[in-house]
């Protein structure tokens, strides 16, 4: 009957949804010092979800720490939107480098994960001339919609090949912390590059 | 197959028996006691249904059938999970996932005026509601699901060409306080689920996904957004259904609001 009990008390805390992890962490620890920085509550790299890039790389996010990323929330079959908000991108990266701002990551997240598959996501990239510091991703569904909900960025399925979304380009510092959003399309892109150009300095 | 699972059990020595034994029973305990948990959900039969958002054209979509929560989730209950979880206490939780009101009516981590502990938990983010449905194997439901169920009363399925309905909804919106009361105080609906209107609004997992206003609102610019323009709302009359899109609508995931709770379904 013992050997039963205990059984159970590990079934149980198979159950406890992976909180045994965190029960390790001192219970009074928030009564003294912050035990984490505003900083890195805020960090989008604190997010521990898997992505594929466009060479078929199972990558995590926090990969890109380190560098500033400029990310839109695309699909590669998009007609209207997709086109004028990637071009509003590859025009921060021509004001970046213009101003010798090279070291940042460009990266776009598929809000089509079925349809955006790898060889897809690589053939964008290359019809759309993007060098090496451009990076395209997909996730399940679930981590998209995560992660949309991280950026705020709001999207919908009108049809199988159609989707209504939100138009915004973020800024996000080598950290993972949100820094500027620029909304719309043609937009001025001044805001954002002073912005990324305060974190490169 | 049975056959050759009986040499290979009789080739093993008692304690791996045993073993095997109480693996099996503690696999079956951990299945029953994750469908005893079910067995208090509330099934609802799906079927087609027109949203008042989201659909082209005023297409009707397919709910599958699902089970919901019969109860909103009660400040008791969700002390249990921090108390697991203790990153979603409230002096833990990241900014990221919950702005600052977050549990700001508790009185601490893990107290809150006794009164409250049936009452429904509120002031918790997306993400928060998120996590507790993924700890009870559960998930949270689609808009959808919850406009499916929130269409019932306690008589009919869909009860959305009642005026009476439509009113008492309307009335409840302008209740103050229900957030105070213990759930389940008044009958439920024909699917058995209480409080869907009384209490609380209600996170959903997809709460975002439709957009009624700014980003595609702007019929005359219909090119400049994909899909603009398609989706309309069905049924101006359900104002209670819209004033519910609306709030939706103008919510984020991180933002925690007094009257704002959930519960999951599967």
């Amino acid at each position: 009957m013992k050997n039963v009990s205990l059984i159970l008390l590990f079934a149980l805390s198979l159950l406890a949804c992976e909180s045994s992890s965190e029960k390790a962490e001192p219970q009074e620890s928030t009564e003294h010092a912050e035990v984490f920085s505003e900083e890195d509550g805020l960090s989008v790299y604190q997010l521990t979800s898997s992505w594929e890039n466009q060479f078929g790389e199972q990558v995590q996010l926090n990969s890109l720490q380190g560098k500033p990323v400029v990310l839109a929330m695309i699909y590669s079959t998009c007609k209207a939107a997709c086109p004028r908000l990637v071009a509003d991108m590859k025009g921060i990266e021509a004001d970046l480098d213009e101003h010798g701002m090279s070291d940042v990551h460009f990266v776009l997240v598929s809000i089509d994960p079925e349809n955006d598959t790898p060889a897809v996501m690589q053939k964008f990239i290359a019809d759309n001339r993007m060098d090496k510091r451009w990076t395209f991703l997909r996730s399940s569904e679930e981590n998209t919609r995560e992660f949309a909900n991280i950026m705020a960025v709001r999207y919908t399925e009108i049809s199988p090949i159609d989707y209504s979304h939100s138009n915004i380009i973020s800024l996000i510092d080598e950290n993972g912390v949100l820094r500027f959003q620029q909304e719309g399309l043609g937009v001025d892109n001044v805001e954002l590059v002073k912005n990324a150009t305060l974190l490169l300095h | 197959m049975l056959n050759r699972v009986s040499i290979w059990y009789g080739k093993m020595n008692s304690i791996q028996r045993s073993l095997l034994a109480s693996m099996i029973f503690g696999l079956s305990l951990m299945y029953s006691s994750h469908a005893s948990d079910t067995n208090h959900m509330a099934d609802v039969s799906g079927g087609y249904f027109v949203p008042m958002y989201g659909v082209v054209d005023n297409e009707s979509v397919f709910v599958d059938s699902f089970s919901i929560m019969p109860h909103l989730v009660t400040n008791q209950e969700f002390l249990t999970f921090v108390r697991e979880n203790r990153k979603w206490m409230k002096s833990n939780v990241r900014r990221l996932f919950a702005d600052e009101g977050y549990l700001s009516y508790w009185t601490s981590d893990t107290t809150f005026t006794d009164s409250l502990k049936f009452a429904p938990v509120a002031s918790v983010s997306w993400f928060a509601a998120k996590a507790y449905c993924e700890c009870q194997g559960m998930r949270l439901p689609t808009t959808n699901e919850w406009e499916f169920v929130a269409m019932a009363d306690s008589k009919v399925v869909d009860a959305r060409k009642d005026s009476v309905y439509t009113a008492s909804i309307l009335k409840a919106y302008e209740l103050r306080g229900t957030n105070l009361l213990p759930v389940g105080l008044y009958p439920p609906n024909i699917w058995g689920v209480y409080d869907i209107h009384k209490y609380v609004w209600e996170w959903t997992s997809d709460f975002n996904a439709i957009m009624i206003s700014g980003e595609n609102r702007d019929n005359n610019n219909a090119g400049l957004f994909c899909g603009a323009g398609s989706l309309g709302a069905s049924d101006l009359m359900n104002y209670a259904a819209f004033m519910r899109y609306a709030f939706r609508n103008s919510i984020e995931a991180k933002y925690t609001l007094r009257g704002l709770g959930f519960r999951c379904a599967l």
